[in-house]
């Protein structure tokens, strides 16, 4: 093809001053697909050593106090500096424009913007954790992070505050751009449905973000100028933090997995070649799921001082967050029903995920009740089971997307062989780190502690085993996805035969998307008709 | 009227036409607003909490609130909305003209009046001794009843947040009068929907105010 020799947006410049000065959204997905992968070693190096000295029951690698400090330091930093970043900043910066057929994002400028304040507040964060590290857990509970904590809260917290911005920047440009900058025939049921999960995770960052914001600033008010909010030395609720931090956190558990959902309904669909089952329900799935996330945050704390009516109403609303996640897997199921399945990389990915994620999810039900949960608070239980959601969810979807469209963002194909490779070795690796501590926490083993019974270790043997195995997963596309970059083959404008407008331009895409305008879209996800000739993505 | 939008030469190159760069620009600060309720949102509930929890002491602490100051403020901002309003209905007829910028200006220096005088409300509290953060005595509270602290808590930080916003508001509508101008900022902003946008911003600020003013300096004002 002469696709190669036209200029696209990746040799559109080549100074380091087109890149920090660029506001092509393309570009700034790859900014952050850098930051966020430094971000991501950061903490699993953090979780190496956890899991390296939960191999023994004593305490032989690290202190008790340098322990609270890595388990604070791997939450703060996967879920605010790699988790919620990654399908929205990475992914959602390449692909909403492409998606809708539009030359940008609305607000180009605040898209650069969103990254330099995604930097500032992760550079903030870092300097909290080599300047001492914080030991209050990723949820900095009052009074103990107000008062008693003796790390650097405050530089955390900031960080955390700052980055806070860059989601609502974020949020707020896809949300403009979904709604105002569509191609022309494009209705809103003829999106894809990634960008439904896109929008829903948007609506979340800009309504739920704020809220964390300023919490966490009263908290550092607190600490720093005396003014206690939650202080009950002077009458204040320290539980009115936990309220008001979950009344984020746990509809950001959604914005962790919505977008997840939206990636592996597209690669359902592309590697069943059949249209997706039920796609209305699925679209509007994403916005129940993010409407009811906002009701249910009371059931991070059953076990505090929270009314038992409070309980019971949470409880019953967080099993009510299974229907629509239920609809979405019992679609993709159907989806795949008579399809003509090909087991590629990505394939195998979304495939996982929908087998961790359910697994996730249906621990997640046990959680709900309350009974149950006063058993297994605070245990491996509840690790197990957010991991199976945030890790064997939102990372295999991650990871399964980059797979996918890896060939358009680089123009170039990896080695589909150890794409496979990599895609089983991690789902593998999850279990075997993870399904044991299902069984930990149901045994009675609590989690933050680095010292434990004795009974517990050969499970946790298991566990720290399996966790080798996954971080060669996650290593290995490290290796062929960059040796792709210089060795890979050409990848074509399609190479999976896949519906959508990203791939109607040419992989990499020219500076502003398309040359010249994008056909109209008509209805997504047309693989059945595509026939057999056109319509066969290999393996 | 169309003509006064956005000319073809400040048409950004992501957009197709003036009209979809517009009604983008609108969409994108009402959803910012709605983040910002939530910001403010967060302080309103948990004044509500405390204020169920320890009523006497907010009305002890409201009690020692300088209502004449709290009236003026409210006044001056009012007022400033109400230029606000005329500068952005000016600027939607004719675009950027002399007279849009002197409504915006005089906007501009109500709202640094505003906070002059906020300031001197805030000296005055802390003479008092009623400033509840670190470096004051707590014999002031003393005298009132349990959780007068956490009142005069929530009344520096709801008026210092909300008072953050009024600044930056005050330097937008500076900019928008032509303070920037020998930056070359004017150029750039020139087009009907910043003035919009601008005032947009100062409204909500100017509402702020009015859920604050009633939730703090009235609490049980009637029987003097």
């Amino acid at each position: 093809m002469s696709e190669a020799a036209e200029t696209n947006y990746l040799t559109a410049g080549s100074s380091l001053r087109s890149w920090l000065l660029t506001r092509d959204h393309k570009r700034i997905a790859i900014l952050y697909a850098i930051s966020i992968t430094a971000f991501f070693l950061v903490g699993g190096v953090a979780a190496v050593l956890m899991r390296l000295e939960l191999a023994t029951p004593g305490g032989d690698l690290v202190a008790s106090a340098t322990y609270n400090r890595l388990f604070t330091l791997h939450g703060v930093i996967m879920v605010w500096f790699f988790l919620i970043p990654s399908i929205p900043s990475v992914l959602g910066n390449f692909l909403v424009p492409l998606m809708i057929g539009a030359r940008d994002l609305a607000f180009p400028r605040l898209n650069l913007a969103s990254w330099y304040v995604f930097m500032a507040g992760g550079v903030l964060a870092l300097g909290a954790i080599f300047a001492g590290g914080v030991d209050t857990g990723w949820t900095f509970y009052t009074p103990y992070s107000s008062t008693y904590s003796n790390g650097y809260v405050v530089a955390m917290v900031a960080g955390v505050f700052i980055a806070g911005f860059s989601s609502i920047f974020t949020g707020i440009n896809f949300m403009v751009t979904i709604h105002a900058m569509r191609v022309k025939g494009m209705g809103w049921f003829q999106m894809p449905l990634f960008l439904w999960s896109m929008y829903s995770t948007s609506l979340i960052m800009v309504l739920a973000t704020p809220v964390l914001a300023i919490t966490l600033a009263l908290l550092a008010i607190e600490r720093v100028g005396g003014i206690g909010i939650f202080d009950p030395a002077i009458g204040g609720d320290p539980l009115l933090f936990q309220h008001l931090f979950w009344f984020y956190s746990h509809p950001a558990v959604y914005i962790m997995i919505l977008p997840g959902m939206g990636v592996v309904s597209e690669l359902i669909a592309c590697f069943s070649r059949n249209r997706i089952f039920g796609y209305k329900f699925v679209a509007l799935s994403s916005v129940a799921i993010a409407a009811l996330g906002f009701l249910v945050w009371g059931h991070h704390m059953f076990v505090s001082s929270q009314s038992v009516v409070a309980s019971l109403v949470f409880s019953l609303l967080s099993f009510l967050v299974a229907v629509p996640s239920a609809v979405k897997v019992l679609n993709w199921t159907a989806t795949l029903y008579r399809g003509r399945i090909v087991f590629s990389a990505p394939m195998l990915y979304a495939i996982g995920f929908i087998g961790l994620f359910t697994l996730g999810g249906l621990t997640g039900l046990i959680l709900a009740a309350v009974a149950v949960d006063v058993h297994v608070h605070d245990t491996y239980f509840v690790v197990a089971h957010f991991h199976y959601i945030m890790v064997g969810g939102m990372l295999m979807a991650y990871l399964g997307g980059l797979h996918f469209w890896w060939p358009k963002i680089t123009g170039k194909q990896y080695s589909r062989r150890w794409g496979r490779v990599s895609a089983v070795l991690v789902f593998l690796g999850f279990n075997l780190t993870f399904m044991p501590q299902f069984v930990l926490g149901y045994l009675g083993m609590p989690r933050r502690y680095h010292i434990y019974a004795e009974q517990f270790q050969l499970l946790n043997l298991c566990s720290s085993a399996g966790a080798v195995i996954l971080g060669l997963g996650y290593l290995l596309p490290l290796c062929y996805l960059l040796h792709s970059l210089f060795c890979g083959k050409p990848a074509g404008s399609n190479p999976w035969s896949a519906t959508g407008l990203e791939w109607q331009t040419a992989s990499p895409p020219p500076e502003h998307n398309f040359n010249g305008r994008p056909s109209s879209p008509g209805e997504p996800y047309r693989y059945d008709r595509m026939g057999k000739e056109g319509g066969s993505a290999e393996a | 009227m169309k003509a006064a939008g956005v000319k073809e030469a400040e048409l950004q190159a992501q957009f197709d036409d003036a009209g979809q760069q517009e009604r983008a620009s609108a969409l994108g600060m009402w959803i910012f607003l709605a983040t910002e309720v939530l910001f403010f949102g967060v302080l309103f509930v948990g004044y509500t909490v405390y204020r169920l929890a320890y009523p006497e002491a907010f009305v002890w602490g409201s009690g020692h609130l300088d209502l004449r100051l709290g009236t003026l403020n409210t006044a001056v901002l009012l007022g400033s909305s109400y230029l606000v309003a005329l500068g952005a209905l000016t600027a939607s007829g004719k675009g950027t003209s002399r007279r849009a910028r002197l409504f915006f200006g005089a906007a501009a220096l109500l709202g640094c009046l505003f906070l002059a005088v906020k300031g001197m409300e805030w000296y005055h509290v802390w003479e008092e001794g009623l400033f509840p953060g670190r470096g004051s005595s707590s014999n002031s509270f003393q005298e009132g009843a349990e959780g007068g602290r956490l009142f005069f808590g929530f009344y520096y930080v709801m008026t210092g947040l909300h008072a953050l916003h009024v600044l930056i508001g005050v330097c937008v509508l500076a900019v928008m009068a032509g303070v920037g101008g020998p930056l070359g900022w004017r150029r750039r902003i020139g087009n009907r929907t910043a003035w919009e946008l601008a005032g947009l911003y100062w409204h909500f600020v100017d509402i702020v105010w009015l859920f604050l003013f009633p939730l703090l300096y009235l609490i049980e004002r009637s029987g003097g």
